[in-house]
This record gives C-alpha cells, sequence and structure tokens, in this order.
C-alpha cells in the first residue's frame, strides 16, 4: 500500500450516510484536490464508529481527531486548516475531546475508554469494500493458520477452551455446537450465518456486516474446515441494503483472491458462500424457522430434537452462528483461546457489543468487556440521560427480555447475571427508559410485538400472547381490575411452559419483569386510574392553566370536536367528558397554558 | 403498468425462474425477485413460478403471504416505512406515523389515492442511534420530529 501522511476516515454506516456522509466524502475528494495534496493524503470510506448519535463523524490519523455532526460546508475549513496548516479545527471537534488546550484523541474519550473491541475491531478502521485493507490489518491469517497448521479438532477444542458462548441470544457455548455439528454423521454439512438481526433495538450485526464483513466469511470458512463442511449460507435481512450489497462486495472479492472456492490457499479446502434474504419476519431468526425460510417454505419453527447440529438445512448436519459471534472467531484464533478466556466473568468470557439506544445521550454501539456494569455502560459510556432526566429503567433483551431498574444498576453484566435479574443478554440491545417512559405501555409494546410476529403454528403463543395483549390494552385504557395481574402472571406461566420455541417462551417476559419491579405503575393504572409517566392517553386529562391563560380562543379553534369553551377574560374550559385527547390545544397554544396530567 | 409492460415482465420472470431453478431453496430468491419485478406478486406470476419450480400453488401463495415484505397487491411508487422498534418507539416514534397518516391520508399498510406512497410500520431499520426513524426507498431520515414530515413528502412528491 501507498503511504500517506494522513489518512481522513468518513464513516459510511447507515447512520451516519444518512446524514450525508456520502457529500462529505466528496466534499473532500475535492478539496484536496484543489489544494494538490492528494499524493499526501488519503480519504477513506469505512464502516461505523459506534457514536451514531453524533454522526456524521470524521476521524482523522495520525492524530485521531474526531469530528462530529460534521456538515459538508465543514469540510473547505478541515482541509485548509487541519490538513494543510496543521492546525486541527477546534470549534468542530467532539466537545468532549476538547480539554482547555489540549485535544484528547478518539481513544481517550469517555465512550470509546472503556471499550475493548475485538468483534468491532476494524469497524471505523478499514474500508470494507476493500480486501486489501481487511489483509493488511491482519486479515485471513486466522484462515491461513488454521488451514496449514492446525487439525479440524484443535480449532473445534481452541473455541471451546475460549469460553464464547453464541452471541445471538441463547449464549450457548459455541465450541460444544461446533462440536457436535463436527462429529454429526453426514457427507454434506452447512454453516449458516444468522444475520436477521431481529431484536428491535439492536444494530451490532449489521454495523459488523457493514464494516467488516471479511471477518464473518473468514469465519465461516474456518468454522467450515472445523466442521467438515464446504457450504455456507448467511441469511440477512431485506431491510439491511447496504449490509447485503458490502457483504456480496467481500465475497466476491474473497472469491477473487482463492480466499473462497476450490482448493483455498493451495490446501485442497473448498469452501462458498451465497446470501439469502429475509422477508421481513421475525420469527425467522430462530434457528429452525430460519433453516425452513432458506428452504422456501414459511418461516415456522420446527420442534426440536433433532437438533440443527444433526439435522438441519436440507436435513443435513448443520452449524448455525450469529453475526457476532462469527466476528469474535478470528481473534480467537491468532490471540489463543487463553487471551479471550482472560476477560469476563467466570462463565461469560470476551466482550459484548450493546446498541444503546432510548433516552440516552451516546445512542451508537459500544463494545465492552463482559462484567461491566449497567452504571458504567448508561452514565459513563452512554453519557447518562439527557435534559437531565431521572434513569427509570434499562430494557435489554429485546421482545425476549425483561427491564433492569435503578437498584440492579451496579450488577456485573453477563449471560447468568441478566437472567438471574429476569431479563437476559439477547442480541445486546440496550433500551433506556426515563420517567417519561410508562412501564405498562412498554410491556403492551413487546406483547403487541410478540403477537404480530408469533408464527401461528402453537396455540399458546399464538392465542396466549393475544390474550395478554388484551389484557394490558385494558389496564392502559383504565379499564382494568385488581385480578387482571393475576391474569397476566397465570397467563404468562402456562406460555412460558407450553410455547413451541423461543418467541413464545419468552414473550412474557416483558410483562413479568414489569410486573416485578413496577408493579405500582400496574397499580395506579388500574386502581387511581392514572398514568404516573403521563403516556397511557386514555388515561390522561387535558388541563388550562388558569393563571397562563390569555384567552385568545385559538385552543377553542384547534379542537375538532368542540370540547373546549370560554370567553373573553376568563380562562377557557376543556370539557374532559368531550375531549378526545387528540393534543391539539396543547401543540397550539402559544401561552404554553395546557398540560396533560 | 400496461399489458405490454406486464408481458414483458413476465418475460423477464421466465429468465429469473430459469436462473434459480437447480439452486436448493430457489423459493424465496426467485419470490424476491419477482416482488422486486413487478413491486408485488401478481397472481399471473404465481401460477407460473408454481409451474416453473414445480412447487403447488398453495405452497407459493402460502410463503408469499407468510413474510412481510412480499404483497399480493401493487404498492406506490414509493414506500415510506416508519420504524416502530422499540428505540424508536420509545422516542415517540408514533407521533411520526401519525404525522404521515394525517399528511398521506392513509393507514398504514395501504397506499396513497395517487399511487405515490405506501405507507408502512416496520420493525427497526438497525438506525437505533438515531431513533425515530424513516426510510423511503433506501433513504433513511433520522431524529425526526412531525414537523419534517411535510417537507419529506414534497421531496419524493415532486
Ligand atoms: C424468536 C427468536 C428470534 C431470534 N432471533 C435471532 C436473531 O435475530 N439473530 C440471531 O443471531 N439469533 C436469533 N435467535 C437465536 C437463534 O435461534 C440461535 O440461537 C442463534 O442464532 C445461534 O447462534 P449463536 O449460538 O451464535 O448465538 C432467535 C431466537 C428466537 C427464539
Ligand atoms: S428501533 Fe428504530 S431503527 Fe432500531
Amino acid at each position: 500500500m501507498e503511504m500517506y501522511r494522513s489518512h481522513v476516515m468518513i464513516c459510511r454506516g447507515t447512520g451516519c450516510t444518512s446524514s450525508n456522509s456520502e457529500q462529505i466524502v466528496k466534499n473532500f475528494e475535492e478539496e484536496i484536490k484543489k489544494h494538490g495534496i492528494e499524493n499526501e493524503i488519503t480519504v477513506e470510506r469505512t464502516g461505523c464508529f459506534g457514536l451514531c448519535a453524533l454522526g456524521p463523524i470524521v476521524i482523522i490519523y495520525p492524530e485521531a481527531s474526531f469530528y462530529s455532526l460534521v456538515k459538508p460546508e465543514d469540510v473547505e475549513e478541515i482541509v485548509k486548516e487541519h490538513l494543510v496548516k496543521g492546525r486541527v479545527v477546534k470549534r468542530l471537534l467532539y466537545a468532549e475531546s476538547v480539554d482547555g488546550d489540549t485535544i484528547k484523541s478518539i481513544n481517550d474519550v469517555e465512550f470509546y475508554k472503556k471499550q475493548y473491541r475485538i468483534a468491532l475491531k476494524n469497524c471505523g478502521v478499514i474500508n470494507p469494500e476493500d480486501i486489501d485493507e481487511y489483509i493488511a490489518f491482519d486479515g485471513y491469517k486466522a484462515l491461513e493458520k488454521v488451514l496449514t497448521s492446525m487439525k479440524p479438532e484443535e480449532v473445534v477444542d481452541t473455541i471451546k477452551r475460549s469460553g464464547l458462548r453464541g452471541r445471538g441470544g441463547g449464549g450457548f457455548s459455541t465450541g460444544m455446537k461446533w462440536d457436535f455439528t463436527a462429529k454429526a454423521a453426514g457427507d454434506k454439512k452447512y454453516v449458516l450465518c444468522n444475520a436477521d438481526e431481529g431484536d428491535p433495538g439492536a444494530f451490532m450485526d449489521r454495523s459488523v456486516l457493514e464494516g467488516d464483513p471479511h471477518s464473518v466469511i473468514e469465519a465461516m470458512a474456518i468454522a467450515g474446515y472445523a466442521v467438515g463442511s464446504n457450504q455456507g449460507y448467511i441469511y440477512c435481512r431485506a431491510e439491511y441494503p447496504i449490509a447485503v450489497k458490502r457483504m456480496t462486495i467481500a465475497i466476491m472479492q474473497a472469491r477473487e483472491y482463492g480466499l473462497l472456492g476450490k482448493n483455498i490457499l493451495g490446501t485442497g479446502y473448498e469452501f462458498d458462500l451465497e446470501i439469502r434474504l429475509g422477508a421481513g419476519a421475525f420469527v425467522c431468526g430462530e434457528e429452525t424457522a430460519l433453516i425452513a425460510s432458506i428452504e422456501g417454505e414459511r418461516g415456522m419453527p420446527r420442534p426440536r430434537p433433532p437438533f440443527p447440529a444433526i439435522k438441519g438445512l436440507f436435513g443435513k448436519p448443520t452449524l448455525l452462528n450469529n453475526v457476532e459471534t462469527y466476528a469474535n472467531i478470528c481473534q480467537i484464533i491468532l490471540n489463543g483461546a487463553e487471551w479471550f478466556a482472560s476477560m469476563g466473568t467466570e462463565k461469560s468470557k470476551g466482550t459484548k457489543v450493546f446498541a444503546l439506544g432510548g433516552k440516552i445521550n451516546n445512542t451508537g454501539l459500544v463494545e465492552i468487556p463482559m462484567g461491566t456494569t449497567m452504571r458504567e455502560i448508561v452514565f459513563e459510556i452512554g453519557g447518562g440521560i439527557p435534559e437531565g432526566k431521572k434513569f427509570k429503567a434499562a430494557q435489554t433483551g429485546g421482545p425476549s427480555g425483561g427491564c433492569i431498574p435503578a437498584e440492579h444498576l451496579d450488577v456485573p453484566i453477563d449471560y447468568d447475571n441478566l437472567i438471574a435479574l429476569g431479563s437476559m443478554m439477547g442480541s445486546g440491545g440496550l433500551i433506556v427508559m426515563d420517567e417519561d417512559n410508562c412501564m405498562v405501555d412498554i410491556a403492551r409494546f413487546f406483547l403487541d410485538f410478540t403477537d404480530d410476529e408469533s408464527c401461528g403454528k402453537c396455540t399458546p403463543c399464538r392465542e396466549g400472547t393475544k390474550r395478554m395483549l388484551e389484557i394490558l390494552e385494558k389496564i392502559a385504557e383504565g379499564k382494568g381490575e385488581m385480578s387482571d395481574i393475576d391474569k397476566l402472571e397465570n397467563l404468562a406461566k402456562n406460555i412460558k411452559a407450553s410455547a413451541l420455541c423461543g418467541l413464545g417462551q419468552t414473550a412474557p417476559n416483558p410483562v413479568l419483569s414489569t410486573l416485578k419491579y413496577f408493579k405500582d405503575e400496574y397499580v395506579a393504572h388500574i386502581k387511581d386510574k392514572k398514568c404516573p409517566a403521563g403516556v397511557c392517553t386514555a388515561l390522561l386529562n387535558y388541563i388550562v392553566i388558569d393563571e397562563k391563560c390569555k384567552s385568545c380562543g385559538i385552543c377553542a379553534k384547534q379542537c375538532p370536536v368542540n370540547a373546549i369553551s370560554g370567553q373573553k377574560g376568563v380562562p377557557y374550559l376543556i370539557d374532559t367528558e368531550k375531549c378526545i385527547k387528540c393534543g391539539a390545544c396543547l401543540s397550539k397554544c402559544p401561552f404554553k397554558a395546557i398540560y396533560k396530567g | 403498468m400496461t399489458e405490454l409492460e406486464f408481458k414483458e415482465k413476465m418475460e423477464k420472470l421466465e429468465e429469473i425462474i430459469k436462473d434459480h431453478r437447480h439452486q436448493d431453496g430457489p423459493l424465496m430468491p426467485v419470490l424476491h425477485e419477482t416482488q422486486e419485478l413487478f413491486g408485488y406478486i401478481p397472481e399471473d406470476a404465481q401460477k407460473r413460478i408454481a409451474l416453473g419450480l414445480n412447487v403447488p400453488m398453495a405452497e407459493i401463495y402460502g410463503v408469499a403471504t407468510f413474510y412481510s415484505r412480499f404483497t399480493l397487491k401493487p404498492r406506490g411508487k414509493y414506500t415510506i416505512s416508519i420504524c416502530l422498534g422499540t428505540a424508536c418507539y420509545v422516542r415517540n416514534a408514533q407521533a411520526i406515523i401519525e404525522k404521515f397518516q394525517d399528511e398521506l391520508k392513509v393507514e398504514p399498510g395501504a397506499t396513497s389515492e395517487d399511487g405515490i406512497f405506501t405507507l408502512e410500520a416496520t420493525r427497526c431499520l438497525g438506525c437505533c442511534g438515531l431513533a425515530p426513524v424513516a426510510m423511503i426507498g433506501e433513504d433513511v431520515y433520522g431524529k425526526l420530529v412531525p414537523e419534517d414530515v411535510p417537507g419529506i413528502i414534497k421531496k419524493y412528491r415532486d
């Protein structure tokens, strides 16, 4: 590769792309040419840096200066000052990286300091559409090591000893799974990658696919060698067009370089990959449903056993792992099982990527060693709650998980601790809720999700989630009774015990966990007919604040049902019986004289 | 779509079927490409696929209706997908979808009268860092507030 004195890295992940980072790339290229320094400076399109809230992000090396919220019109100044004259444009740097006169590099800011990147190692560092860059960062070295110096059993053994557990939700030992598939009898075997990323609120798999696709390809080729397979499929959700495009390019480049296909690296080993697209069904993230979908059927789960390791895709032994699981493999091979196992807690090794979302300042992706506390994630790395609001709960595990309240913020996060708290790791979505979020409403939201996504094959899930949803809707409308809480708990217990697949078995978790930690909110909805967070519309009243009302009459004109009346000189009045709670009056009042509560 | 256009597309479908016929598990890729080609999966196409892949028509119908990205009715020129995933939901995505509903006078899942827009609620688009999020074609719009909505619609309508 050529030598440049500066590298300009511009995020082309989905987040930054939506805020116009392609224009920024173009402007950089133009301005650099204008100054005649195109031989000294290179502009790279990279994957996601993680701090999506502040995109578009531009990082300039060797200083690792961290420019955030960059606009296309800022580029001229950055090129002229920083790249030509060597003067960092402080005004445009990420505020936290400027400390008086000293400027911190990206690695020293709070958001990155506590992170340790294994799965996201190359995200934001290399151009994902260029295999040479991946190779320059030790790419395909692990595959070479495996093919030239390790027996398949040794590979399986290394993964086993690393303690790596599946990052797709269940947390099953990856090494054991490889072992089962390797030992299964069969002439043809398959290696699958689950890139269906169904948890609404998780996007780490997307980032890996978009930012470092070769790490998944390489890991799957290694897995194929270990279990005795020469055909893999990546099942990716169709909602991720950029990921599909990058993966397609990466597969083609790998074939050109002889890293996929026949006789890989001259060793006689053969392995190839195909991408298959999902079509918008959450349940297809479940392994047996995913297999059914690739086969061309409706994505309905099948009873296990037989497990896919014995009888999977097209009836053959099949290994299925999640994207993030694969993204750890090459590093484990290169650095050794002991290195990986030295990180984390007793039973959860290595790191985990979390997608921070909801009411948190630094929304984005973070990779932290297992055992980091929720408090560190939310308040240090995540920068706390916006607008000085109060933390209420962190939701993990998506529709299968639960909420973690403030009193458990100091528990070290790992698979087992989260389950003990009534939640689960899931794929790593972490949604923060503040005082303005209603926990009954959140439970209703998740049940609405599972009810909608239930494939309908088994009755407990199909009918049971519907009944639970109806009860939650009743409570949210202020028509609940105290006995409804018992009914919810009863239904939950039965669905968990009898549903066919993980979707149904975990669907009641959001209800159980909110009931466990926020029962008072349920009681307030049922007994007092009040929604303390002010979310459940049916329980809200719009009220005029007499002192602020200038009786201008605008609210009365806005009201679609004529529920507001009044006259000049006296405060207006809202008839709560007639009011349909549309909120039109509140948003239009010029004096902020209406509130809901 | 004129009759002629439809005929041309049916001919293209022949190629799609031919390309995939010998692949393992060809139905999903063929349905994806059919959906892309026509903008929906017409009954005639289903019949043709049934014949070409030797799969019963009932099964094709079952698969096509199971997955939310396949549609049996024509869609608008643009599909507006509003994310109602968790991260977007807690950041008030509900207000965004209501604003689109108001402006376009359509319910989620339906197509506007002029045939330009189909409004749709989807799950996580993977841009949770920018919640609330909407996607039109391959364009992603993040950090939305209801006031942004009229401007976005205008961009596509013109
Ligand atoms: C309803 C349901 C949805 C799931 N969705 C996903 C998903 O989107 N991505 C994923 O990797 N695993 C998902 N899983 C877990 C998979 O079934 C499977 O355990 C996992 O992909 C195995 O890979 P791992 O061992 O590397 O985690 C889901 C499970 C269930 C029950
Ligand atoms: S929840 Fe909306 S993009 Fe993820």
